[in-house]
């Protein structure tokens, strides 16, 4: 068993670890499949994560360069990180918040109910909400979810109960301590969260699912699992035919590799799947692999975001606690009415000390911004999650001038925000300065769009293969052998944050390529 | 002298706090170990240390937050300077630019002065430099209350997390049972 021969022709290899790859890596080994997993980063554990947060952010975060241009907020105030996910075992799912809703059924139907949105390029999803269901409702359970399966909700924290009051006193109805896959209690034998407020550090308790510690051990365990870490994706190969034959990639040494496998299945985030398909263009497929539609890379989608912070005459100390355990769900339909197509989820947030300064407030220095810092005790916070409008030209490119550490192109990111986007977080952040407002605020204060952790749509699904890069099971239109496995695949981005649609469709695409690799198709 | 930076002063004036906040593995003890001479900085003189001083706290006025905190950011960027030609030059222009007299000047005169330069490359890096690092420091999180990490403490599940009382409490069916 593992470690799998190079040449071993039969191994599936999956690239990067995060929540589709490494949910993906786990169904398929359970069910006697042998796996090869490529990741970039190191292997951390809740030993060594670290908690001092400028070093942790160091440890877990993709720093490799990338470049960017647009009109969006994020190029002008972070220009040099224009996205903020992983580089580590268990990628995004280390830092993440842990937020789990469901996309809406009339979310996966986009294009037909907001209708011809200018300057989009909007399609509906290829699957419904009812094949969907069934894997939310194994996603949920896997994951641990609360307020679902009889998972009580996490307590309300002083942060919380200052949203609630807000919420409450706007009318809004549907306002609880979310959907997380945080424990609440003792769950699949991994501890409760005792309130650390340290999530996007990673998680020392291990009470936040990440494939960490949960579905790449659980693979690990049926010896079908091969994993590679400090291992970067550089090309795939194919053959005569066009089918993939295996993955060009540098090991922990730095050396160069090649992986034979039968079937290959991206992971990599939005940005790094795309540029992988880009770097493996050849004389067969000029414009990179799967790309005879031209669209991958297109149609990125980030959710659009933007913090709201309310200043108090008491103390708040936002960051005690969960860093999500709040939303609001009553924005997150469709109403036209309110100047913009789509929905949005108000959700609750705190940033620790530097990170709130770098992140979270607006471009300042001198004695304003510093009166804000002052007053760090008594802050409440939110942002939103909405959805985003995907652009043709909004679009992951290889860089011309950028090489990275083994003289390969850099990803160039280019938003141009859709003024869909842009009525949506003007709504937002008026209706939670409202809310801060009316709770008596001395100051409420509108920050920045962050550098973007939900990053989708880069290689989507499509019904029609002109429209996007994969089928419902996320397997390339052009490839048969060939699968998206992350967030790339998401047709739009709806309102919900993508983790447990990312999970559940690799929970649905580890099914389908068993059974057709069963079946002898692939 | 010039290659040295008042340590001394700052410390007279910090003792107390420098006493109270040392830890293992605090940014602190990289200071702490030299406290009876002068720590040696190895890029900047002390005059261009002066006018670094004062530009971060023209970036971060807290005034009764201790010049302490403010040195390290100072170290930092004296580090990165050591390390780095062409940060070395960069910091050492700017400094220069805004001349001998900027760290003696009022308050008003120094806003005036950066906004004149806000867009150049040295104080877009001073003002990042001086967000990642004074906010970092154990002296700020004292300062702002900032508690920092929980896990060695065992979070703030029994410190505080829900001790709010100014508010009603959020019905359980919203919220959830604490999980003992």
């Amino acid at each position: 068993m593992p470690p799998f021969d190079f040449k071993d022709e039969s191994v599936v290899v999956v690239i990067g670890s995060g929540a589709g790859g490494g949910t993906l890596a786990h169904e398929l080994t359970r069910r006697g499949i042998k796996v090869v997993l490529l990741e970039a980063g190191k292997r951390q554990s809740l030993e060594t994560f670290s908690q001092v947060p400028g070093e942790a952010f160091s440890q877990l975060t993709w720093l490799d360069a990338r470049t960017q241009s647009g009109s969006w907020g994020v190029a002008r105030d972070f220009p040099t990180l224009p996205v903020w996910h992983c580089k580590t075992v268990g990628g995004t799912t280390v830092h993440w918040t842990a937020s789990c809703p469901r996309l809406q059924p009339w979310e996966l139907q986009a294009k037909t109910n907001y209708g011809g949105t200018r300057d989009s390029s909007l399609i509906d999803w290829p699957i419904s909400h009812e094949e969907l269901e069934p894997y939310y409702v194994i996603a949920e359970r896997r994951m641990g979810v609360t307020r679902r399966n009889d998972i009580p909700g996490l307590p309300a924290s002083n942060n919380f109960k200052v949203m609630y009051a807000g919420a409450k006193k706007l009318g809004y109805k549907r306002v609880h301590t979310g959907h997380l896959a945080i424990n609440s209690s003792s769950y699949d034998g991994r501890g409760f969260c005792i309130q650390q407020g340290f999530c996007v550090q990673g998680c020392k308790i291990g009470a936040k699912w990440s494939t960490l510690y949960t579905e790449i051990p659980d693979a690990e365990a049926t010896g079908n699992l091969d994993l590679r870490t400090e291992s970067t994706a550089t090309r795939i190969e194919h053959g005569p035919n066009g089918r993939v034959t295996g993955v060009i990639y540098r090991d922990n040494r730095g050396q160069e590799q090649r992986q034979k496998a039968r079937i290959v299945c991206v992971a990599g985030n939005a940005l790094e799947t795309a540029r992988l398909l880009l770097l493996s263009e050849s004389p067969k497929f000029p414009q990179g692999l799967a790309n005879s539609s031209g669209q991958v890379g297109r149609n990125y989608c980030h959710q659009i975001t933007g913090f709201v912070w309310g200043i108090f005459d008491k103390p708040v100390y936002s960051w005690r606690g969960a860093t999500l355990a709040g939303v609001i769900e009553d924005e997150a339909i469709h109403d036209p009415r309110r100047g913009f197509v789509g929905g949005y989820r108000i959700e609750l947030v705190a940033l620790d000390l530097p990170t709130l300064p770098l992140v979270g407030l607006p471009y300042g220095w001198g004695r304003d911004f510093a009166s804000i810092m002052e007053n760090y005790r008594n802050l409440a916070g939110m942002f939103i999650n909405g959805e985003d409008m995907p652009r043709a030209d909004n679009r992951i490119t290889l860089d011309e001038k950028v090489k990275d550490g083994f003289g390969l192109p850099v990803a160039h990111v280019h938003v141009d925000e859709h003024a869909n986007d842009q009525g949506m977080r003007r709504h937002a952040q008026g209706q939670m300065s409202r809310m801060y407002e009316a709770m008596g605020a001395k100051r409420v204060v509108i920050g920045p769009t962050p550098p973007a952790t939900h990053n989708l749509g880069t290689a989507r699904m499509s019904a029609d293969p002109r429209d996007g890069v994969t089928n419902g099971h996320g397997q390339t239109h052009d490839i048969g052998n060939l699968f998206i496995s992350d967030g790339s695949a998401l047709t739009t981005s709806g309102s919900a944050n993508p983790t447990l649609t990312i999970v559940a469709l690799a929970l649905r695409q580890g099914l389908y390529i068993a059974q057709t690799m069963k079946a002898g198709k692939i | 002298m010039d290659k040295s930076f008042p340590r001394r002063e700052f410390l007279r004036a910090t003792t107390g706090l420098l006493t109270g906040v040392v830890v293992a593995g605090s940014p602190l003890t990289l200071i702490a170990p030299q406290r009876g001479g002068a720590s040696e900085m190895t890029a900047l003189t002390i005059a261009e240390a002066a006018t670094l001083m004062a530009v971060a706290r023209t970036i971060a006025p807290h005034d009764r937050l201790d010049d302490a905190a403010y040195a390290f950011v100072i170290k930092a960027v004296d580090e990165e300077a050591t390390r780095d030609e062409r940060t070395r030059k960069l910091v050492k222009d700017g400094l220069a630019n805004l001349g001998a007299g900027f760290s003696k000047s009022t308050e008003d005169d120094r806003v005036a002065a950066i906004k004149m330069i806000e867009r150049s490359e040295f104080f877009q890096a001073m003002r990042l430099k001086t967000l990642q690092v004074l906010y970092a420091t154990p002296i700020a999180y004292a300062y702002f209350g900032y508690e920092g990490e929980a896990f060695s403490k065992g979070g703030y599940l029994l410190r505080g997390f829900n001790d709010l009382r100014w508010l009603p409490e959020v019905p359980v069916e919203d919220s959830g049972p604490l999980p003992m």
